[in-house]
């Protein structure tokens, strides 16, 4: 056998110009990690109804302390951009929204309607979910 | 183990790399089950927004109320059960690219399973608790 010849190695991305389709690309999968763990706050909640008023007081203390909707507000913000960027995906995945000025215009609509719908969605919670 | 020791310098590069590809595992399905549940999710959205905020601001009883009421109840156990398995998938992909040591990633995979079951678990217990009028 010959000697094992150093081919090189394909680059990276810091090889590459950073554009706005990599940035959501890696937030795509960021708000996916956020929201895998976010599910514990389903549960709990979840949970503490089905367990009893004390357990329900607990959660109910937390979630409505500054930290707890902090929290809320960054979980509703991961689930309404992963699903209009996941929408995006979708698209993507049928074949369309490959042009340079659709795949932009894709991913602005993706970030711009992720922070309206959480905006809006806050809104609406305040206003008649008795938001507290 | 370097690729020019004489027990594998007499296999064919074919031969080296057959069955590591897509078509030895369960990858295709991956996909197309991360595409099914979030389309499940997409139609279960609007519904699980609304259930929510129905609960906002409520006691233990009155949310415990909502909840068990049937069709509320099989909403929320739809849009669990998708998202245990899509979530499962997701975190899966995410093991496979950036731990690449074999006893670490089987470890990951094993932890991503666990913590995936159990809560969606915990989440469906409780709901079938609420609506079985316990």
């Amino acid at each position: 056998m010959t000697a094992r010849i150093d081919r090189p190695l394909s680059p990276h991305l810091q090889t590459y110009r950073w554009t706005l389709t990599m940035a959501m690309s890696i937030v795509h999968r960021a708000t996916g990690i956020a929201l895998y763990f976010g599910t514990i706050l389903l549960a709990w909640w979840l949970m503490a109804v089905a367990s009893g008023p004390g357990a329900y007081g607990i959660f109910s203390s937390f979630i409505g302390s500054w930290f707890g909707r902090l929290i809320l507000f960054g979980y509703t913000w991961a689930l309404m951009h992963h699903l209009l960027s996941g929408i995006r995906h979708f698209v993507w995945d049928l074949g369309y929204g490959f042009g340079p000025s659709e795949r932009e215009g894709l991913t602005w609509a993706a970030l711009i309607g992720g922070i309206v719908l959480t905006v809006l969605i806050w809104i609406i919670a305040y206003a008649f979910g008795g938001g507290r | 183990m370097s690729d020019n020791s004489p027990m594998k310098g007499i296999r064919t590069p074919l031969k080296r790399v057959r069955g590591l590809g897509a078509s030895g595992s369960s990858a295709t399905a991956d996909f197309w089950w991360q595409r099914v549940t979030a389309v499940g999710m997409l139609i279960l959205i609007i519904p699980v927004i609304v259930i929510v905020m129905m609960l906002l601001g409520r006691n233990q009883a009155g949310a415990g109320q909502i909840l068990g009421t049937p069709v509320v109840a099989l909403l929320v156990l739809l849009f669990v059960v998708a998202s245990a398995f899509h979530m499962r998938l997701g975190m899966q992909v995410v093991i496979e690219d950036y731990i690449h040591d074999e006893r670490l990633k089987l470890i990951s995979v094993l932890a991503n399973n666990f913590f995936s079951i159990a809560v969606s678990l915990a989440s469906v217990y409780a709901i079938l608790k609420l609506s079985s009028g316990v």
